[in-house]
This record gives C-alpha cells, structure tokens and sequence, in this order.
C-alpha cells in the first residue's frame, strides 16, 4: 500500500514518518525509523498493555491505535522517561528497588500506566491504583510488588512537591 | 501490520457518508477496539475501511436548550465518566461506562461503537434503554432520529443502512429529570472482562419519597439484545416502596427476559442474577433519591 506521510511529537521531539496505512502505532515506533522498542507487542488485541503508551496524555494500547492516527498527535513511550546518559526516572528505579521487575516484558506498559497516576499531583488510594493498572497484565509479580513501586513514587513526588 | 486492504480518513461526516455510498463493503472504524481485533482474528481480514476517529464534530457531551443531553459518538468513555454534563444529571452512565474493559480500552472506547455494535453486553446500553435514549442516525438523505430500542435488530445487527452513520445519542430532559439510577454489571473480573449481565434501574419517587412515581428497568446479557422489562416497572410503577414489593419487582424481571447458556454462565444463573441484580440496584437507586427500603 502507498506510504503516507505523518507528522507527530514523539517524546517531545517533532518527528516526521513515511508509514504504510496498515500499520499499527506498534509498528511505527518499534519498526520505522524511530525503533523505539521498548514498546512490547505481545497480545496484540488490547488486553495485555505491554504497548501502552500515551497520547496526548492519556493511555493507549498502542497496539490497536492505528498509526496514521498519530498525525499531529504528541506521543510518549518508556524510552522519553530516561535521561541523557540513560539515568532512570524515579519510577523505573522504583520498579527495581522494588522487585516489581521480573521478566520485564510487562513493565514498560505498567509505567507508561502509572504516569497519569504519578503526573496527576493527587494521591490515589491502593485500589484506585490497582484499577488504573488494571489494564496491564504481569504474568511474574502477582502485582503487589507493582503497586508498591507505584505507591512509593507517587508518595515521593507529593512530598517532593509540598516541600517546594 | 493489519490485514486491511485499504482505508480513507474521511473528512467529515459529508464525506464519510458519500465514500461509504461509493464502498459499499467498507466498514466504519471508530476507536477501532471491536473493529481491529476482528481483523486480527481474521473475521473481518482483508475489508476496506472508513475512519471516522478524526472526526472531532463528533466527539463531546453536550446540553441543548431544550435541557436534553447530547452525545456525540465518539466521545471515549473516559470522557463520557468525566464529562461535567453527564456526573450532574445522567451519573449512572458515566459509573456503567467506568466498568468497561480497562482504562486503555476506555480511553480509546466509544459509545457510538458500544452500541453499533449491537452487542447485548455493551456496558452503555443498558443505561441507554433505560433512559429511552434516542439515537440520530445520519446519511445521504438526511438524518433520521429513532428510540434506541428500535435501533436493536438482533444480535450484532442495528438500524444502520448502508452509508448511514450514527451522529448523536439524546438523552431527553423529561427522561433523565428528577431520576436516580444505578448500573451493576456481574462479570467474573472486575476489570478487562465483559458482562455476565449487566442491570441498569432508575426511579423517580414521589415528593414524600415513600412510593414509585416512575421506574426503569434494563437488562444486558438477559436476551439477544439489550432490553427493558416492561413487567418489573409496572410491578413498581406508582406503589409505596417496601422490601416485598422490591421482592416481587425482582420476580417480575423473570417474566420478561430470555438469556442464554453460554460459556460464560447457564441461563439458570443468569436468571438469578436477574432477579438479584434488580433487586440490588432498586435499593441502589432508591438510596440515592432520598428514599428507604
């Protein structure tokens, strides 16, 4: 099929890319120029979360979100959390110290999930949490781990910002 | 990559309507949650699509002057939960479209595509029929407005002729004014699951609050489409509220409705359920106008 061209934000750079129509944004940031994979594919039907990622500041599977879509839309992905040496974000270290990592192929879209919980300034009891991650499937953990990382670096950033 | 031979980005509803007149073996796609998976399982490989997602003309709650409340299709069902519209007047649909798959799915999710889909579980149905939603259905000749029960065929079928799009969902003034309603949806997880059954009731009591001015009762799952139970609101309709009149109401429901035994659950307990869950919400909705059971 004939490419198209589109035009979007991608962790906060503008980017252009040639796509073919049928691609998923999966594709597109794990397979075009961008090769973003931290983005996992895995189910490939919505219900895992293992390619969250978010657009215009919400969550999306980015595995049923169609890639011509994108146009003119702002993307994150995992690989906009780490900074310029590669240092993690306080909610990847927190995933580590944790234990909340096992695997590892889930954790990317479980953090691409926690974000609006952590980026909203208010806090969240556990089960409010648990059914903002509820969209993400962790096959290791069993999820507590996950929710503790969660917690704790929510917890961390509210008090970080009342001291300021 | 999705086995897709070919898609248009229409740019309005115009245009929607006139490149569906032209293809008429395209699909819509709307969020895409129920269209791109079928793709992916083969169901619908290898169709013609028409995007209507960008479309943001269709997207929004609004009030109109009359005081009725305005859906735009492709309003996600986050937003719908979120909207300062529906929390105030309509709260039961925002609470039965937060049960849906999981926040992805509800971000991405529309109520357009919930209920043209013409799936007895849609999370937002239920809560429609027991409003008396009525849907606007454009498409070259014009638009056409119909009760949303009408627009049920059977199962995965819906009023739509070809080149016809779905505009707007109302949700009349007189409907929703002075009613209180609750959405319990039984289902084996609390999230990423879909409705064993799915009851959605609301009242309107009298101004002593000690009897039923008016009830609506309505069912997901309990039949091939989403369905109303005409002999469980006039069991209710008008009578003084006490528990064995919620009992008999319960009791009511079963005369109406015909689930299935799927492998999900035996119509045996899906007939429980219907008894219970109308039960349950009665009180629920009861509660919230200010009444006692």
């Amino acid at each position: 099929m004939e490419k198209v061209l589109i035009r979007f934000t991608l962790n906060g750079k503008k980017v252009t890319s040639a796509i073919d129509p049928r691609w998923s944004l999966a594709d597109l940031l794990r397979g075009g120029e961008h090769k973003h994979t931290g983005t996992k594919k895995s189910c490939e039907v919505g219900e895992c979360g293992a390619c969250t990622v978010i657009i215009n500041d919400e969550t999306y599977n980015s595995c049923i979100y169609l890639a011509i879509w994108a146009d003119g839309k702002s993307i994150r992905t995992i690989e906009g959390l780490t900074g310029e040496n590669g240092e993690l974000s306080d909610i990847q270290q927190a995933f580590v110290d944790e234990g909340a990592i096992q695997c590892g192929f889930c954790t990317p879209g479980f953090i691409m999930s926690s974000l609006p919980i952590l980026e909203s300034g208010r806090e969240y009891t556990r089960d409010e949490i648990r059914k903002l991650l509820s969209g993400n499937l962790c096959r290791c953990t069993g999820y507590k781990n996950i929710i503790d990382a969660v917690e704790k670096t929510m917890k961390a950033r509210l008090e970080k910002k009342q001291q300021l | 990559m999705f086995d897709i031979k070919d898609i248009y980005e229409a740019k309005s509803v115009k245009d929607a309507v006139s490149h569906l007149e032209a293809h008429p073996n395209a699909k819509i796609i709307a969020g895409g949650s129920d269209v791109l998976i079928k793709i992916r399982e083969g169901k619908l490989a290898g169709c013609e699509l028409v995007s209507i997602f960008k479309l943001d003309e269709l997207r929004g709650v609004e009030l109109t002057m009359q005081g009725d409340i305005k859906i735009k299709p492709l309003t996600s069902f986050s937003h719908i939960t979120n909207d300062p519209v529906i929390k105030r007047y309509v709260g039961v649909l925002g609470e039965a479209v937060d049960q849906v798959g999981g926040p992805q799915i509800r971000n991405i999710g529309t109520i357009g595509g919930n209920i043209c889909n013409g799936v007895t579980s849609a999370d937002s149905a239920s809560t429609l029929f027991a409003f008396d939603a009525e849907v606007e259905i454009t498409g070259s000749e014009g638009t056409r407005l119909i009760p949303i029960k009408d627009f049920y065929k059977g199962p995965g079928q819906v009023d739509l002729k070809p080149a016809e799009i779905l505009t707007a969902i109302y949700v009349r003034k007189a409907s929703y004014e002075g009613y209180f309603g609750s959405y319990i949806k039984y289902s084996m997880r609390k999230a990423m699951d879909i409705a064993t059954l799915g009851c959605s009731v609301n009242v309107k009591l009298t101004e002593d609050k000690k009897a039923f001015e008016d009830i609506r009762i309505a069912f997901g799952v309990a039949g091939p489409v989403p369905m109303r139970s005409p002999s469980a609101e006039s069991a209710g309709r008008g009578k003084k509220i006490n528990a064995e009149l919620i009992e008999s109401i319960g009791k009511a429901a079963l005369e109406d409705v015909n689930p299935r035994t799927s492998w999900r659950a035996s119509r045996e307990f899906r007939l429980q359920l219907v008894e219970e869950l109308t039960k349950r919400a009665l009180k629920k909705s009861i509660e919230l106008a200010g009444g006692a059971y």
